[in-house]
């Protein structure tokens, strides 16, 4: 099989950190706090590494958009078996307002550039909750997605996903090219080992601004305003 | 989907619960009691079975454990010239010092630090008050580089404080506690500085992987270190994702795991290094980062306090520095010495119940609590430095400890002492005409080396403070032994004091003790302990065994908690320890919550059955502190 997988991996403030509203509310307190990968992001980098220890992909890239500080997310994929990265630099104003849409613009660009069979994502970052990229990534491509997937089969050249819903699973059948988004059950992350992280630093990436791929990050929202959530029982 | 858990204010993702506060504890143990492997029960010379606690593999040895048989136990190993163990100020000032000469003579030298913490100062904790001597011979020009060094010292004040009152002292000038010249930091964001620059200077560093097991070569020298085994179950099985850890080889292994470091505990042992040094002796450090009403911000100023809350025969204090980080920013905390006699002493509630005193209140009032933390120092000094080098490697920092009890600063020394185990290394490594009895280098010129420096003439002078405090009228006795002794012949005296023993061996029985009644937490000022953790944002992987490991497991509730009422419950800052009832009704269990741990050591310390070995977890867990 010579499929090529796309995986999106975001840099997201570690879970177990206390997250701090900045003093003048336009944000929460990012600089020196303890950043992880997103774990849905680590989950689908799992399974695109899986799915080529089967031998059924070729290659698995793993793409990241933000500052400089996402390249260390992306040798974290790469030390879990991906095989090279590509970093998409966004930075300051443009990364404080980058949202799922620009994100899904900016994947269906490198889809195509990179000729993806499949890109895998997580079903949400834990930061926003938004749960909207995969979703949107697979509108603009016009390909099938197979959201929340706790399985996924590849038979011949569709996809076999077992889906978690509200009711119970819903087992799907979509052509590739696809758009996967993982959710918890999926697999087990394996541990980024020392040995591969060293090996990692060998591995490329590739820098790339969004407007060489011809993607306009400017947001059409705006932030009015982030507020500590009351304390519970208090008027 | 992000649900606020009501009880206990804490975010619930679906298959992750923080299990922070002790009423989700209580309500989720009979789940949890599902989730536990089968119970193993050991038979002990009483009656009674205990509930199997620790599963770590330093305890039960996994080439007896039918459980890991044909499992693959064969590590990849790599070669460096040197290792250092720990990214911390003396660890990075040893790898920069390295590099700077390996430059300057223009010589190919591979460096390697491996860090526990998930990023470069994420566990470090310290007032601080930086002495800037070390940084300008490391790093001269630290200021253009941007070393974030920002807050000069402008204001000093000492005081003792009673219930009610402050009694200012002066600080004459050749005190030890005079901090002119010095500047306040952030000592995280300095050491994630150091770490960029040792960067830039070709350091490879490795954060998130610890360093787990010491190697040795045939002839009994050390070789290097082994990173951690991830995968590992909590009832001590390999899991699906086990892998094994990675051997760093090293020409020479620097040791600079800070305040009682668990590697450094082996090689006391391994090499005898303590036998003619007294035993080290700590206290314990709890801190708090608060962003305060701005009309009450004084950037500069530098307070300390001794006396209340604490008794005269308990050694401790205070500090209270206002920084100028662009926010009004205060770092302070309270530092209880492990010396101290009664087990119903609580170092944390002392800290939260010290708050409330008039003076503080004032500074406190209308601020918000953003951070905490805790870490154990050293107070042993001079008396309790052990030797320093061992074929293969050196003890660097505040591991062996090097830190100026009176002054309260062990950064400029530990910095020092790297520097200096890197010079007298290089010259040993790129020795072309070197003969070493020994695979890993023996370099007793580091020993040498330390004795001509500035660092040997500072500990000699202050080495009979710390000790004075050991008479009957306690602090101030000390007071008075420093104004007169110090003040006058700086330390020039002929004898030496001496401690009084191991800290573990400090505590009276309960019985002979009376329990201390602490004020209740307000939520403003004072906090209780869990809502405290949470600030530190430690975490471990749930799923491995207790790196807080207990050498028999009967020992807690036969000893600890039968004869000193269970101390560990009170001085651990983090709330790993617990007594709760048994399942069955009848009698006590230790319940060790190893996910809370905030890696401060003061347990291993303190332990008055010296039952708890600290080993370190899977690489990345702890504290993610930020900058404290």
């Amino acid at each position: 099989m010579s499929a090529r997988v796309l995986v999106g991996v975001k840099r997201v403030i570690d879970y177990a950190v206390k997250i701090r509203v900045k003093p003048d509310r336009t944000g929460v307190v990012t600089d020196g706090v303890k950043h992880s990968m997103n774990p849905f992001c680590e989950i689908a980098v799992e399974e695109a590494v899986k799915l080529k220890e089967k031998k059924l992909v070729k290659e698995v890239v793993a793409v990241s958009c933000g500052p400089q500080q996402v390249q260390e997310t992306i040798r974290t994929a790469l030390a879990m078996g991906a095989d090279r990265g590509i970093h998409v630099e966004v930075s300051g104003k443009d990364y404080e307002t980058l949202g799922p849409l620009q994100v899904s613009k900016i994947f269906a660009a490198l889809a195509k550039k990179e000729q993806a069979d499949l890109i895998i994502l997580g079903k949400q970052a834990i930061d926003d909750d938004c749960n909207q990229t995969g979703q949107m990534t697979a509108a603009l491509l016009d390909w099938p997605q197979g959201t929340f997937a706790s399985e996924v089969t590849l038979e011949a050249d569709k996809l076999k996903v077992v889906r978690e819903i509200d009711g119970g699973l819903e087992t799907i059948k979509i052509n590739l090219p696809a758009v996967v988004t993982a959710d918890l059950r999926l697999n087990t992350p394996r541990y980024a080992t020392l040995p591969n992280i060293m090996k990692a630093k060998k591995k490329k990436i590739t820098n790339v601004k969004p407007a060489d791929l011809g993607v306009d990050v400017s947001s059409r929202l705006e932030v009015l305003k982030v507020e500590k959530l009351k304390e519970a029982g208090r008027i | 989907m992000v649900l606020s858990c009501s009880v206990c204010d804490v975010i619930v993702l679906p298959f992750i619960c923080i299990f922070k506060a002790r009423r989700c504890i209580r309500a989720l143990k009979a789940v949890r009691a599902e989730h536990v492997a089968p119970q193993v029960y050991s038979t002990r010379w009483s009656s009674s079975t205990v509930p199997r606690i620790t599963t770590h593999y330093t305890v039960y040895p996994r080439d007896k454990d039918p459980r890991w048989e044909g499992m693959e136990m064969e590590r990849f190993a790599d070669e460096a010239d040197v290792v250092i163990v720990g990214g911390g100020p003396a660890g990075l000032s040893a790898a920069i010092r390295l590099k700077q000469l390996a430059n300057q003579h223009e010589k190919e030298l591979r460096v390697c630090v491996v860090e526990k913490a998930s990023q470069i100062g994420a566990h470090t904790l310290s007032g601080a008050c930086l002495e800037p001597t070390a940084l300008n011979e490391l790093i001269p020009d630290w200021k253009e580089r941007g070393a974030p060094l920002n807050t000069p010292v402008t204001e000093d004040k000492f005081a003792i404080l009673t219930e009610k009152y402050r009694i200012p002292v002066p600080i004459l000038p050749g005190l030890p506690m005079n901090n002119h010249g010095n500047y306040l930091v952030r000592l995280g964001h300095f050491v994630r500085w150091l770490g960029e620059q040792a960067e830039e200077l070709g350091v490879e560093l490795y954060p998130g992987y610890a360093a787990a097991e010491v190697l040795f070569h045939e002839d009994g020298s050390v070789k290097g270190i082994a990173t951690n085994d991830v995968g590992i179950g909590k009832d001590g099985s390999p899991k699906d994702v086990f892998e094994r850890g990675m051997e760093l080889h090293a020409k020479v292994t620097l040791f600079g795991e800070g305040c009682h470091g668990h590697l450094a505990k082996q090689l006391y042992k391994q090499f005898n290094l303590r036998e003619n040094c007294e035993p080290q002796t700590y206290a314990i450090g709890l801190k708090e980062l608060w962003v305060i009403d701005e009309k009450k911000w004084r950037p500069g100023r530098t307070e300390h306090s001794v006396g209340w809350p604490l008794n005269r025969n308990t050694y401790g204090g205070s500090f209270l520095y206002h920084l100028n980080e662009g926010e009004p920013l205060v770092a302070l905390g309270f530092v209880v010495g492990l010396d101290y006699t009664n087990p119903y002493l609580s170092p944390f509630r002392e800290f939260q119940r010290w708050k409330h005193h008039p003076s503080i209140m004032s500074t406190l009032e209308g601020g918000n609590r953003i951070a905490y933390g805790a870490r154990a120092l050293n107070e042993g000094g001079f008396q309790s430095i052990p030797k320093l080098t061992f074929p293969g490697g050196m003890l660097i920092g505040c591991s062996p400890g090097f830190m100026n009890v009176p002054k309260i600063k062990g950064t400029h020394t530990a910095m020092k002492s790297g520097m200096l185990a890197a010079e007298t290394a290089f010259s040993k490594i790129t020795d072309e005409n070197l003969q070493s009895e020994t695979a890993g280098l023996y370099i007793p010129e580091y020993k040498e080396a330390l004795e001509k420096s500035w660092i040997w003439k500072e500990l000699y002078a202050v080495r009979n403070i710390r000790p004075s405090f050991h008479n009957y009228f306690g602090l101030y006795g000390g007071m008075l032994y420093t104004g007169i002794f110090y003040w006058f012949l700086r330390g020039k005296e002929p004898w030496t004091l001496k401690h009084n023993g191991l800290d573990s061996a400090q505590l009276k029985p309960a019985k002979d003790c009376a329990p201390i009644e602490y004020p209740k937490p307000d939520g403003k000022i004072s906090f209780d302990l869990l809502s405290s953790v949470a600030l530190s944002g430690t975490n471990h992987e749930h799923d491995q065994p207790p790196h807080l490991t207990l050498k028999d497991d009967s020992v807690p509730v036969a000893q600890n908690l039968a004869i000193y009422d269970g101390p560990e419950q009170r001085f651990c800052p983090a709330g790993v320890y617990e007594y709760v009832p048994l399942e069955t009704g009848d009698g006590m269990r230790l319940q060790i919550n190893a996910q809370n741990c905030v890696h401060c050591k003061t347990c291993d310390i303190k332990d008055p059955s010296q039952n708890i070995n600290w080993v370190v977890p899977e690489g990345s867990g702890g504290p993610a502190y930020n900058g404290m």
